[in-house]
């Protein structure tokens, strides 16, 4: 399965990046999600209850995080297993862009799935997969909204406090770090989405996308 | 001919069971005390498993029992066996790694099974299954037989290098090679033959229960030979001595091949039920009869005619590989070598003929006999060859078999591919199917189609199978593990009914009602007073199953050597009982006349006297009850031809079967009605293989994608059309009764037959199932490139 798409969060990257720390969010967010749970700076574990057409199974899924480019993007690759329902397994490209109104993210999933999920649901599983990451953003672009009416478009709180409060940024950005991107050009780490914040707005969408429907 | 006897159309008489709900199938039977089985399944099609952890799964409630593969193996028993050793072109017996009843280090397909839950409830089962932990560590997989044999292949077996199973081969290759470098015509063709999903209507079962007081293992289950699985898991696998171990068959919802086979799931449950000392109950879902069955054909093929300037076929190469899937099935190595190119010959005098086959493995469901087994694989290289050169050499497809033929005066013919067919009259057959379709004012059906903007075409399958399987010598040369021969019983209750014992099954096909009629004509006996018993090893003495188009040709011919029996000893009573000369007694329909007089008896008078000795001959023993055996002494040949008719709507590629003529040989015929009945259903399963059915595993990732039916299309009734069906009769020469069998050829005929017909309609040559965007995608690449 192949899967490309963009979501824009109308929120100030400040309110995104808490709100995305807010496990009560991610779960509230994420249809069937019963945990999520961060075990190192580039790994975290989600257990999901999810259907695929006639296929329902509670997936326990895992996902690490590679090629580190802040804050252009990553890829993440992760696996989810079903039990008798089959697995997922797949990786993502993610790409982040400040926009006006929000920020706006670019995803493109590449991932396979097994047993029966691929016995049954290989032909309902794209469909799925996009309904279950309109639900995600709609749900949390909706909490956004009441939480930041009219805040959307306002300047972004100092960045660099943020980043200050995530001492993952540190520790996982790999080596050297690419050359800045010409635009926009505020400092990568500093004027663009904190690592963390991006990092999370990956990890739920495609827990949702790899994890789950692969 | 009576209205009961051979030859007349009776109704079937298991139908009113059938149709009303009181079939007893195995699912229906409920032992005192039963568990259920459920089975976890690898969801990876190459994997090692590092380790399976059921401490969960154990404690779950309701579990009785959570086993694996290492549990088997530690009790010691056998694995599933194939039972046909082909050996190849270097002198060597194929290789047949292992078949673990259960997964022990590694799994091969998506499917196997890694472990077998037993609870006390389906729900529980299934609930303690997602508790199993297994450590897969995935391997890359190849499901695709010329990926499996290319090198760099994924290994599946550590005992086939390569993948490769055998490289056999039939027929002289160097008077192959002279024909075809004399030939001023040569037609190749490259075809693929899709795998199938066999889909019978009822999922395999079984039910293991052991008397641990006799210590007796009873195993009910879906098996189209339930005498052929009681002597694999008793020799090979060795769960009960053969005295030990009864099978009970019971009413089977259809097999075509998929039941004959001894799969590990069934052994399985047979074997938790003994360690356990419990019935265990397992029915298949539909998804793991898709994924667990042995699916059909599978081949991919080079296939080359070499004529002469006359149009005569001087020499035919066919060069095929065979997708055994990741195990060898039962007889997996019999169908696309001894069943297949064996038959390459088709109906035709083929001077010489060369024939390679290599069969492999992949991480796919094994592949064995599925209606035809091996016959429709055959037929389909020949007849799309035929057409094909038909077409190149500009002569009339009918007129180019015509001149091919082997004559009537040509028989018996022994061709070059071992086969020595005893009988037959192609031409007949022919003639009346293009009388049938009116093939003269074709031109004019074409020309009216055309004016309605659809393509018309034409097709011919001239079929021939061998069938009757099988004379066991014959068979045991090639490698067969078994004797191929039927056994029946025929025994007279005291009151004048009788009961008739047969080691043939009936799974759809009707046996009750045309051995019925069998006895009725050779006994005299009402059509009501006759039952018919299979399908249990215990009331049945022996038998070798129904596959093949057999059961009337070898198991019936059994029930008539039986009858003679009975009329044999008959006689010596009647003659007892009239006083006469036993020499002097005469039988007919059922009654015993003294020669040249009115003094007669009947059998039901015969057989009372016969259990109720009272005046009874000296030296013969009391009783009228009769066994026989029979070894056929040469396959039965079947033969005609189909030709089907279409209409393909250029702008949607809609294939509309507009008219199909079926005209078959098959000797003599018991019951047209039941006959008629068989070829529509071999026909509309060849049809579904030509038009819908293909069952397709992701090349990269070895995942089953077709695996329900949204995704694998079965026939409807509106996709078939109304099938005209004639027959004619050159009684075979080597049974009794002249029979030949009818269960498979629609399924042989069909595909090339349709296929034929739509390459006429769009001019281009594409492999099955002719969906309608790949006849789409053909006409409109022809269009474009004709612009």
């Amino acid at each position: 399965m192949k899967m490309t798409g963009e979501q824009m969060v109308p929120a100030p990257r400040q309110a995104v990046w808490e709100a995305l720390n807010d496990p009560a969010v991610l779960k509230e967010c994420i249809s069937g999600c019963e945990e999520i749970e961060k075990t190192s700076d580039t790994e975290m574990t989600a257990s999901v209850t999810a259907k695929v057409g006639p296929v329902k199974a509670r997936f326990k899924g895992s996902v690490v995080l590679e090629d580190l480019d802040p804050p252009n993007g990553y890829t993440i690759r992760g696996e989810g297993k079903g039990g008798a329902a089959g697995f997922g397994k797949g990786a993502a490209r993610v790409a982040l862009a400040e926009v006006d109104g929000g920020t706006q993210m670019s995803y493109d999933v590449e991932a396979s799935v097994g047993g029966k999920l691929a016995q049954i649901g290989s032909r309902l599983i794209d469909g799925t997969a996009q309904k279950m990451a309109d639900d995600f953003f709609n749900r949390f672009n909706a909490i956004m909204s009441a939480r930041h009416a009219g805040e959307a478009s306002a300047p972004p709180p100092e960045a660099a406090s943020a980043a200050a409060e995530t001492p993952e940024v540190e520790t996982v950005t790999p080596t050297p770090p690419p050359p800045a991107p010409p635009k926009p050009a505020a400092a990568p780490s500093a004027g663009g989405l904190s690592t963390g914040t991006w990092l999370l707005i990956g990890v739920v969408v495609v827990a949702l996308l790899i994890l789950v429907f692969a | 001919m009576t209205d009961t006897g051979i030859g007349a159309s009776v109704r079937r008489k298991e139908d009113r069971r059938f149709t009303t709900g009181k079939g007893r199938y195995t699912d229906d039977i409920h032992r005192p005390g039963q568990a259920i089985g459920y089975f976890l399944r690898s969801p990876h099609a190459h994997a090692n498993i590092k380790g399976i952890d059921t401490t969960a799964a154990k404690a779950a409630p309701g579990v009785v029992a959570v086993l694996t593969g290492a549990d088997y193996a530690a009790d010691g028993f056998g694995n599933p066996i194939c039972g046909w050793t082909v050996t190849g072109k270097n002198g060597e017996g194929h290789i047949a790694p292992p078949h673990p009843t259960i997964a022990v280090d590694k799994v091969r397909q998506v499917g196997d099974a890694v472990a077998l839950i037993v609870a006390e409830t389906l729900d529980k089962a299934k609930d303690a299954a997602e508790l199993v932990e297994v450590d897969y560590e995935e391997l890359p997989a190849v499901v695709n037989i010329a990926d499996a044999l290319a090198s760099g292949a994924p290994q599946i077996h550590a005992e086939a290098p390569g993948n490769l199973c055998f490289d056999w081969d039939i027929g002289d290759k160097a008077a192959t090679e002279k024909a075809f470098s004399a030939a001023a015509h040569v037609t190749t063709l490259e075809l693929v033959n899709n795998r199938l999903v066999p889909n019978a209507m009822e999922p395999r079962a079984a039910i293991g229960e052991y008397d641990s007081g006799s210590e007796e293992i009873t195993l009910y289950t879906t098996s189209q030979n339930p005498h052929v699985a009681r002597l694999v898991i008793s020799a090979f696998v060795g769960l009960a001595p053969e005295n030990k171990l009864r099978v009970i068959a019971p009413d089977v919802g259809g097999g075509f091949g998929s039941k004959i086979f001894i799969y590990p799931d069934e052994i399985a449950v047979a074997w938790a039920a003994r360690k356990l000392d419990r019935p265990v109950k397992w029915t298949a879902e539909r998804s793991e009869s898709f994924l667990t069955d042995a699916h059909g054909r599978d081949h991919i093929t080079k296939a080359e005619l070499a004529t002469d300037k006359d149009g005569r076929i001087l020499g035919l190469r066919v060069a095929t590989l065979a997708n055994f899937g990741a195990y060898l099935s039962t007889f997996a190595t019999a169908v696309p070598t001894y069943l297949y190119a064996t038959l390459l010959s088709g109906q035709y005098a083929i001077p010489t003929i060369y024939a390679e086959v290599k069969g492999g493995f992949t991480n796919t469901s094994p592949v064995d006999a599925y209606r035809g087994a091996g016959r429709p694989e055959a037929t389909y290289v020949v007849e799309r060859l035929m057409e094909r050169a038909a077409r190149d050499l500009g002569i009339d497809p009918a007129e180019f078999r015509r001149r091919n033929f082997i004559g009537t005066d040509q028989f018996p013919y022994q061709t070059p591919v071992i086969l020595n067919y005893d009988i037959g009259d192609y031409g007949a057959s022919l003639d009346k199917a293009l009388e049938m379709i009116d093939y003269g004012n074709f031109a004019g059906r074409r020309a009216a189609s055309e004016r309605n903007g659809k393509h018309r075409g034409i097709g011919f399958a001239a079929y021939i199978e061998a069938c009757g399987i099988a004379p066991s010598a014959a068979v045991g040369s090639l490698g067969a593990g078994v004797g191929l021969w039927e056994s029946a019983q025929v025994r007279f209750n005291p009151t004048g009914s009788v009961t008739v014992f047969t080691g043939s099954h009936s799974h759809g096909q009707g046996h009750e009602t045309t051995f019925a009629q069998l006895i009725c004509d050779r006994l005299g006996v009402p059509f009501e007073s006759i039952e018919i018993v299979h399908g249990d090893t215990k009331e049945v003495p022996f038998g070798m199953g129904t596959y093949g188009s057999r059961s009337l040709a070898v198991g019936g011919t059994a029930i008539a050597k039986a009858c003679t029996k009975i009329v044999d000893k008959g006689k010596k009573i009647a003659a007892h009982l009239m006083e006469a000369a036993v020499d002097d007694i005469e039988y007919k329909s059922g009654v015993f006349k003294v020669a040249g007089t009115d003094r007669q008896t009947t059998m039901a008078e015969v057989a009372f006297a016969a259990y109720v000795p009272h005046n009874f001959p000296e030296g013969v023993e009391p009783g009228l009850n009769e066994s026989a055996f029979y070894d056929p002494l040469n396959f039965t040949f079947p033969a005609g031809t189909h030709i089907a008719e279409v209409e393909v709507d250029p702008a949607t590629g809609t294939v509309d079967i507009v008219d199909w003529v079926a005209v078959d040989d098959f000797g003599n015929v018991i019951n047209p009605m039941i006959v008629e009945g068989q070829v529509h259903g071999g026909i509309a399963q060849g049809i579904g293989q030509a038009l819908l059915e293909g069952c397709v595993y992701d090349r990269e990732t070895g995942q089953l994608l077709s695996g329900s039916y949204m995704d694998y299309a079965m026939p409807r009734a509106d996709d078939l059309p109304n099938f005209r069906v004639g027959l004619t009769n050159t009684p075979c020469t080597h049974n009794e009764l002249g029979v030949k069998g009818c269960g498979e050829a629609g399924a042989i005929a069909a595909p090339a037959a349709l296929m034929n017909a739509i390459t006429d309609a769009i001019g281009s040559e594409i492999d099955m199932p002719a969906t309608q965007e790949k006849v789409w995608r053909a006409v409109q690449s022809r269009r474009m490139a004709a612009e």
